[in-house]
């Protein structure tokens, strides 16, 4: 058993202290020591306090954002509808400190001018043990590393990895209760969550995507109100960190998902969703390459009788790498960097073979996404991406492609 | 900053930049592909049709929206990627007729199984010892000239009797047609049976019977023209609005005739010859012509499908023991040879030929030929290796 420190309390302190205090209402730009040797102990699951805010004297409420918007070009196999402007997402987080061990912090993010607001999260956090503290609201389920880490001035991309999004259903938050805890050893952290939420619903393979597409149980009435199925949801995470190393993430999320009983009578068998995720994320000392990528398994079972347009296995990964070419002080921004990038996409959404001719189903998407990125400060992004893509059918014709430009920001506030 | 880290930041980013511009997909060359509309539409016409291409390219139906609950595809596109020939994995399976006019099986689910079922269905089984054909779904471009051609320039091709003594005795299919289509001008009918001429057998009216019963058997949605659902029996009410079906009618009707390619390529122009010397002309014929039609750019038009549209005795290779309205077992359509050379576009990358998909090559589908066309695959066998290679590369180039 894992031996715990006291000065692991004393980490665990600062960290907390340093969300909810991090900056005075005067938004000072210069990270402190303490916010250092946060940064160098936290995991992917710390990723949802791990934002910069604005708290005000002798309020105990912290508010913070970001907002993301761009330019985007797509011609595809030539046709192109012309250059769009996007603003994106804007997001919102607040949080409080109710008292000594209870916290609360909430995400709303506001897409498409406002007509689609989300609670992504909304949680109250009871801290009892570093190795052991309650959550429960509106929780992020913990399955790969985007899900829980997705703020736009994180990332060089103007688009979300499709793994990430597509495939798995980033973001993806259900009412619930869990735990989490961290430990430290040396250069080592190690971290879980375990959560019992909501589950997805019969959605995920009846959507107009025409395809096994867990996003689609987003489409569903009274998410944070009703779970489908009737059954919970498992999704866990164990997450472990060297600080000379990186951070390596297995997780795993599943339940039923259909409504399987009505009034007591069965109406359909039983069926589960069992998704698979591992995440990584090293920096590269030498030459400072920054990588970060997550690949997904997903097992849905599906009736024998139904179509297989929705397919009972998906794969897929990302993996972006970052490189800083240039540092300096530019204007008055000490640090501006300039980076280029580039990410890997890749997504199977129907992995098998047709019975009926013994060829491969298609459904796949495999993207390159070069870019440029500049960061004046860490919490601003200003980035060029151009992505080209090739989409396959289920049936394996010639693969459409479609190149993207994009062009803008992405800020906290 | 220094004008110098300027300079070396632009040698990095302009070059990435500009280079990839250069990489955008081009527009693939109009003849590469079988979707498209017929040149000169107008621009009320042009909306229709993207209407219509919407409804059946990008329709996909779920339980919610009317799916099933028995079915065998989620879409029209689902049967009909690219607007071309379709996939084994979407087939369609028809039972319970082996004797014309005399239909069987229909309280067991015939004519058509639907093999698929949304959850907590279950889907239908073939009846044992009932007769039945699988079926391929077939290319879509191009129909609304087929639909344009006349009565009576199909019954000026058939020759029932085989008068002309040629071994070919084509003929038009006498058949019953539901009450909802209209006559297409200059309709031809006999003692109460219309031509058909759509679908394997021939057995279809025009386009609206092809949609409105399509949408039904296939995708188990019910319209205004078909309303009753393939599961319970039941008229139900419409899932599906009579526009949304017309405008997919429309779509049909004004999709571009697929463009021959490589024409001038010698080995394709032997090809020709050889094509009409070895009699395959007699059936799949280059030419017809369209009669007045209330959409302009299809009216009064020459085109080549290489069909005549009429039912041929095929032999016993290709009798499935099955059939529809009126037509004998053996019985088939002449299918259209336009477009199959993109074929393998829409098919995943292979032939799959024939009615059912079991032609794996265009030589395999010719070799499948017999009854009628027993004379023409014979030639074909005669000829030396290049010739015959020559004669699939000008069917490939249609």
């Amino acid at each position: 058993m894992m031996k715990i420190f006291t000065s692991n309390y004393f980490k665990i302190g600062l960290y907390l202290l340093s969300f909810f205090y991090m900056e005075t209402a005067l938004a000072q730009e210069e990270q402190s020591d303490i916010e250092q040797s946060v940064k160098e102990n936290q995991l992917n699951m710390d990723a949802v306090f791990s934002r910069p805010s604005l708290s005000f004297e002798k309020v105990p409420v912290a508010l913070g954002g970001y907002l993301e918007a761009n330019t985007m070009h797509r011609i595809e196999e030539g046709i192109t509808d012309g250059l769009s402007f996007q603003a994106r997402r804007l997001t919102i987080f607040m949080a409080a400190s109710i008292s000594e061990r209870i916290k609360f912090l909430t995400e709303i993010e506001f897409e498409n001018g406002g007509k689609e607001i989300a609670i992504e999260f909304a949680a109250l956090d009871v801290a009892f043990h570093p190795m052991f503290n309650l959550r429960g609201g509106i929780v992020m389920n913990p399955i790969g590393a985007f899900n829980e880490n997705h703020d736009g001035p994180k990332w060089e991309f103007v688009e979300r990895p499709d793994v990430a999004v597509n495939m798995l259903a980033a973001t993806q938050s259900n009412a619930g209760f869990g735990v989490y805890g961290k430990t430290y050893s040396g250069n080592w952290i190690f971290g879980y969550e375990a959560y019992l939420t909501n589950g997805f619903n019969s959605k995920i393979i009846s959507n107009e995507e025409d395809k096994t597409y867990l996003p689609a149980y987003k489409d569903g009435d009274n998410l944070f109100e009703e779970n489908f199925s009737g059954k919970a949801m498992f999704s866990g995470k164990l997450a472990f960190k060297n600080r000379k190393i990186g951070e390596l993430g297995l997780s795993y999320m599943g339940g039923a998902y259909n409504k399987f009983e009505e009034d007591g009578l069965s109406v359909e068998d039983k069926a589960r969703v069992n998704v698979f995720a591992i995440d990584w994320n090293t920096t590269i000392q030498a030459t400072n390459t920054y990588i970060v990528g997550e690949a997904a398994f997903v097992k849905v079972e599906t009736p024998e009788s139904y179509t297989p347009q929705y397919g009972n296995k998906q794969h897929g990964f990302f993996m972006d790498v970052v490189q800083p070419v240039y540092k300096n002080k530019i204007f008055e921004w000490e640090d501006a960097t300039f980076n280029i990038a580039a990410r890997f996409d890749y997504v199977d959404w129907n992995v098998g073979k047709f019975k009926e001719s013994d060829t491969n189903i298609g459904d796949q998407l495999l993207a390159v996404t070069p870019g440029i990125s500049f960061r004046p400060t860490p919490k601003t992004v200003f980035r060029i991406n151009y992505r080209y893509e090739w989409q396959k059918d289920i049936i394996n014709n010639p693969a459409e492609r479609a190149a993207t430009w994009y062009m803008g920001f992405s800020s906290y506030f | 900053m220094k004008a110098k880290n300027l300079f070396v930041i632009s040698l990095i980013c302009i070059p990435i930049l500009f280079s990839c511009e250069a990489l955008a997909p081009q527009e693939p060359e109009e003849y590469e592909l079988l979707d498209g509309p017929v040149e000169n539409l107008n621009q009320a016409e042009s909306i229709r049709f993207i209407e219509g291409d919407k409804a059946f390219n990008d329709q996909i139906f779920t339980k919610e929206t009317g799916l099933g609950p028995i079915f065998t595809g989620t879409s029209c596109v689902s049967c009909h990627a690219g607007d071309g020939k379709g996939h084994p994995f979407v087939s369609f399976t028809r039972f319970g007729q082996d004797l014309p006019g005399i239909k069987n099986f229909l309280d067991q689910g015939a004519p058509q199984l639907q093999n698929r079922a949304i959850p907590g269905y279950e889907p239908e089984t073939l009846p044992s010892g009932a007769p039945h054909a699988e079926l391929l779904a077939p290319i879509v471009t191009g129909l609304g000239f087929l639909d344009a051609v006349s009565d009576e320039d199909l019954l000026a091709m058939a020759d029932p009797d085989d008068l002309d003594g040629d071994g070919i005795s084509g003929r038009v299919h006498w058949n019953d047609r539901p009450d909802y289509v209209k006559d297409r001008p200059g309709t031809i009918s006999k003692n109460g049976k219309y031509i058909t001429r759509f679908g394997k057998k021939a057995n279809v009216y025009d386009l609206l019977h092809q949609t409105a019963d399509a949408y039904n058997q296939d995708i188990g949605i019910n319209s205004y023209y078909e309303p009753y659902d393939t599961y319970s029996g039941d008229k139900v009410q419409p899932e599906i609005d009579r526009k949304t079906i017309n405008d997919v009618v429309f779509y049909l009707k004004t999709l571009k005739a697929p463009i021959p390619r490589n024409q001038d390529n010698p080995e394709v122009v032997a090809g020709k010859a050889l094509f009409e010397n070895t009699q395959c002309t007699a059936c799949h014929k280059p030419t017809l012509r369209t009669s007045y039609s209330p959409i302009t750019a299809i009216s009064y038009q020459e085109f080549h499908p290489y069909t005549d549209m009429l039912l041929h005795d095929m032999g016993p290779e290709l009798d499935d023991g099955y059939t529809e309205g009126y037509a004998l077992s053996s019985e088939w359509r002449t299918a259209p040879l336009w477009g199959i050379g993109l074929s393998k576009d829409s098919q995943g990358g292979e032939y799959y030929l024939m009615h059912d998909g079991r032609a794996r090559s265009i030589e395999d589908a010719i070799l499948l030929h017999g009854g009628e066309a027993e004379n023409a695959k014979n030639k074909y066998q005669n000829l030396s290796q290049q010739e015959k290679s020559q004669l699939i590369k000008f069917i490939e180039s249609l």
